[in-house]
């Protein structure tokens, strides 16, 4: 496994906290394409990802694209995982369609939006449906509140998707765990 | 202009271990109406994604070419995609784009390039290393050799006709048609 550089990174503490154990747990379970629409919340595990000569990061246009990516690499025998905020669910419903028709294995990260303290209050239609809307689409969801159940969740909804079961899984990530009090910048 | 079916069977010849992801829609009946094959992948649902398709398929298997066969209205909904593909530069990518400007599938209502909208300056646009626009179907030889042994991303614009062809049905159980896939591509 090759180990991502610190020194080439300015963000400090890059290999620390709950982005870098989502990391490893990637790394644990063959993660080798992840796709994504930056995020705030995820911005430190994008890095780690683009820092990774065993990934292939795909910066997507649209978190619509990321269904394609991820049953494209699924043909290919790779496993791929998407990044994405809470607003990026609803850019994807149809596209989720080739996930369960074709029974592609798939985690997906979201950072909610909308839910604490949010400084912009139009995140909130979206954020209030993702995990309703992530359910209709079949997805298995699984919401984490604290930092401390990173690595269990994640764990376990890696294995529920790549463990036989070839099963869509969304992640939550609570907005407590990522500052959105005040835009960033202010 | 032309017809698309012998185009689209020109491109297929001696096809060898081409992998082939078809757009939902006409190109998927232009392809199997050059015989079924286990390295075809056919889209029936998830309209705009066919090229991330083939671009998720092409980062996973450095080692083979692969080829996304699909028409205007599906590479119109997924235009940002060509931004995307055009970022990660994949050698071994080509996208044929069968323009007919028309959404054959719904009845024949015109698409955007049929007001002028340039898919192939678009692809241009966006970095592909290699863009043709094709008009004649003599061409299809060359093509077929791009789709082989050229320096990727490609993108092939084909002028083809507005016409209705017979519709060739291959499956459309998608967990048998990316099980076979996989199975027949080695993974």
């Amino acid at each position: 496994m090759s180990q991502p550089q610190e020194a080439s990174h300015p963000q400090a503490g890059l290999h620390t906290g709950w982005p870098h154990q989502i990391y490893t747990i990637l790394k644990r379970n063959g993660i080798n394409q992840v796709g994504y629409v930056p995020d705030t919340g995820h911005r430190q595990l994008i890095s780690l990802c683009q820092a990774d000569n065993e990934i292939t990061d795909v910066v997507l246009t649209t978190e619509a694209e990321g269904a394609g990516l991820v049953l494209g690499a699924s043909l290919g025998g790779q496993r791929a995982a998407l990044l994405m905020q809470s607003s990026g669910v609803g850019n994807c419903i149809n596209t989720f369609s080739l996930l369960r028709n074709c029974a592609v294995p798939c985690v997906i990260l979201v950072t909610m939006r909308g839910e604490f303290a949010d400084f912009n209050p139009w995140q909130v239609p979206m954020g209030s449906i993702t995990e309703q809307t992530l359910k209709l689409c079949g997805f298995l969801t699984y919401r984490i509140e604290r930092e401390e159940d990173i690595e269990d969740t994640v764990a376990a909804g890696c294995k529920m998707a790549f463990g036989g079961g070839n099963l869509q899984v969304a992640i939550l990530l609570a907005q407590r765990m990522v500052d959105r009090s005040k835009p960033e910048g202010h | 202009m032309f017809d698309r079916r012998p185009f689209v069977a020109g491109l297929l010849v001696d096809r060898g271990d081409l992998l082939v992801v078809t757009g939902l829609g006409s190109s998927t009946y232009d392809v199997a109406a050059c015989g079924d094959h286990s390295l075809n992948f056919y889209l029936w649902s998830a309209m705009g994604t066919t090229a991330m398709v083939g671009l998720g398929l092409a980062l996973a298997r450095p080692d083979r070419r692969v080829a996304v066969i699909t028409g205007d209205g599906d590479t119109l909904m997924g235009l940002g995609s060509l931004a995307t593909i055009g970022v990660k530069q994949p050698g071994n990518l080509s996208i044929v784009v069968l323009d007919n400007r028309h959404y054959s599938a719904t009845g024949m209502q015109p698409t955007a390039t049929a007001a002028g909208i340039d898919l192939a300056g678009t692809a241009q646009a966006c970095r592909f290393r290699r863009v043709e626009r094709v008009t004649e179907l003599s061409r299809a030889a060359a093509m077929r050799e791009l789709l082989h042994t050229g320096q990727g991303p490609i993108f092939i614009h084909a002028q083809v006709e507005a016409d209705d062809q017979k519709r060739i049905m291959p499956s459309r159980d998608g967990y048998a048609i990316s099980r076979r896939f996989m199975q027949a591509s080695g993974r």
